[in-house]
């Protein structure tokens, strides 16, 4: 009989994939307002530039109320785990991958806060903003790849998606990538 | 003894100077984007031309972009002149026909170095209508409505300013204002009006699209909007 461990709680679950479809929704948006085909092709830039804010806006205050309303203590002992760069429930490239989406979150939101700033107060006007968000754009879009691939599509990674759709994993599939966590968690 | 070395703590020193990179980059991330896309040296490795947008963005204030018919396309030149005209695009581009390059600039951070334009002078027009004395400004109308915007006559005729049709060899491109488009390269881009739709001279300059939203109507490279190079 196969037997599965649990891997991530309905808090961590709840907010990859908040954190996901937000993702995908201002990439869209913003890369309709970014590449002049798009631009072009859809039109409406006035409506797509509100999209993409109150869509920013509504990512980053989705993800606060989630943490605020879940598994508080257990949000507080994942960023302990993140702190180690130990292989034990992650691996050091998905704990960078974690660390870097919440660093680029908090600059996102900064630039893309003084982008919509700087067009009402040119207090709030820097000439690198739009450098710093594209650049963020592209990083993003890097780590987003790279990341799909190994949890959809590489066959030995793939399973790991269960852990984030239906919170568990096989047991035997983990004894062979996470031996670390199985052995202290059992 | 414990044999099992403590695992490095690396974690919050990731994320911190990540974010700091970032924040710290809104004081040189401009510097050094200009030396690798080019617009320092355009020898030194450019990278913008192979980015998918080249370098430019498209804005547009509303919901759909003009598009240019040749056989209906006008523009209209009247207000203060002698001689109010109504330019075909045949009669447009039977104008003398200047070529400049020069560089553009968009009050949002981003610069297109080098963009080769030609058009016909302001001068040439004028002289279809011959401004009356008391004309010392224009408008210039676009048929993206509600986007107009003004210069004062000086700095209409400055050495680079141009009704500019084509751009890098090509007829201009839709998204860029086809068929016709403002260039003024020492102000910001929303200066450079597209779609170009009419041309009027006016006693004096009043406060364009992006002015009557807090912009810098004088809207200077480096020196305006909050800038000071």
């Amino acid at each position: 009989m196969i037997r599965y461990i649990p891997r991530f709680s309905r808090t961590e679950r709840t907010l990859h994939w908040v954190n996901a479809l937000c993702f995908l929704f201002l990439l869209t948006t913003g890369l309709i307002l970014y590449l002049p085909s798009l631009s072009v092709a859809v039109g409406r830039r006035p409506l797509i530039k509100d999209m993409h804010f109150w869509g920013g806006i509504s990512w980053v205050s989705l993800l606060v109320i989630i943490a605020l309303l879940g598994d508080r203590r257990g949000l507080l002992r994942d960023a302990r785990e993140l702190e180690r760069f130990d292989r034990g429930r992650l691996n050091v490239g998905q704990k960078i991958n974690a660390l870097l989406t919440a660093a680029f979150t908090i600059l996102f939101l900064a630039s893309g806060l003084l982008l919509w700033l700087g067009e009402r107060d040119t207090r709030f006007r820097f000439a690198s903003t739009v450098v710093l968000h594209d650049g963020l754009m592209f990083a993003a879009l890097a780590l987003f790849v790279g990341h799909l691939y190994l949890a959809v599509i590489h066959p030995a990674t793939r399973h790991s998606l269960r852990g984030m759709t239906r919170g568990s994993v096989r047991e035997d599939w983990a004894r062979v990538h996470y031996p670390e966590w199985v052995r202290r968690s059992s | 003894m414990d044999d099992q070395p403590e695992p490095r703590r690396y974690g919050r020193g990731l994320f911190l100077i990540t974010v700091a990179g970032g924040l710290s980059s809104l004081a040189w991330g401009k510097a050094a984007w200009s030396h690798v896309s080019g617009v320092v040296s355009p020898i030194a490795g450019s990278i913008a031309p192979i980015l998918p947008t080249q370098g430019w963005r498209i804005y547009t204030v509303s919901d759909h972009m003009p598009s240019f018919d040749p056989a209906t396309w006008q523009l209209r030149v009247g207000g203060l002149v002698q001689q109010p005209a109504t330019l075909s695009y045949t009669k447009l581009r039977a104008l003398p026909r200047v070529e400049q390059i020069s560089t553009f600039h968009c009050v949002t951070g981003w610069t297109v170095p080098n963009v080769h334009w030609a058009g016909v002078r302001l001068n040439d027009v004028f002289d279809l209508v011959r401004p009356l004395p008391e004309a010392s400004a224009l408008q210039f109308v676009s048929a993206e409505n509600p986007y107009v915007d003004y210069l004062s006559m000086q700095q209409a005729l400055l050495k680079d300013v141009l009704l500019a049709y084509e751009m890098d060899g090509k007829p201009l491109p839709r998204e860029h204002g086809a068929p016709l488009r403002l260039v003024i390269p020492d102000m910001y881009g929303y200066k450079n009006v597209k779609w170009l739709s009419e041309i009027n001279l006016v006693p004096h300059p009043e406060y364009g699209y992006w002015e009557q939203l807090g912009y810098d109507r004088d809207a200077w490279v480096g020196r305006s909007n909050g800038y000071s190079s």
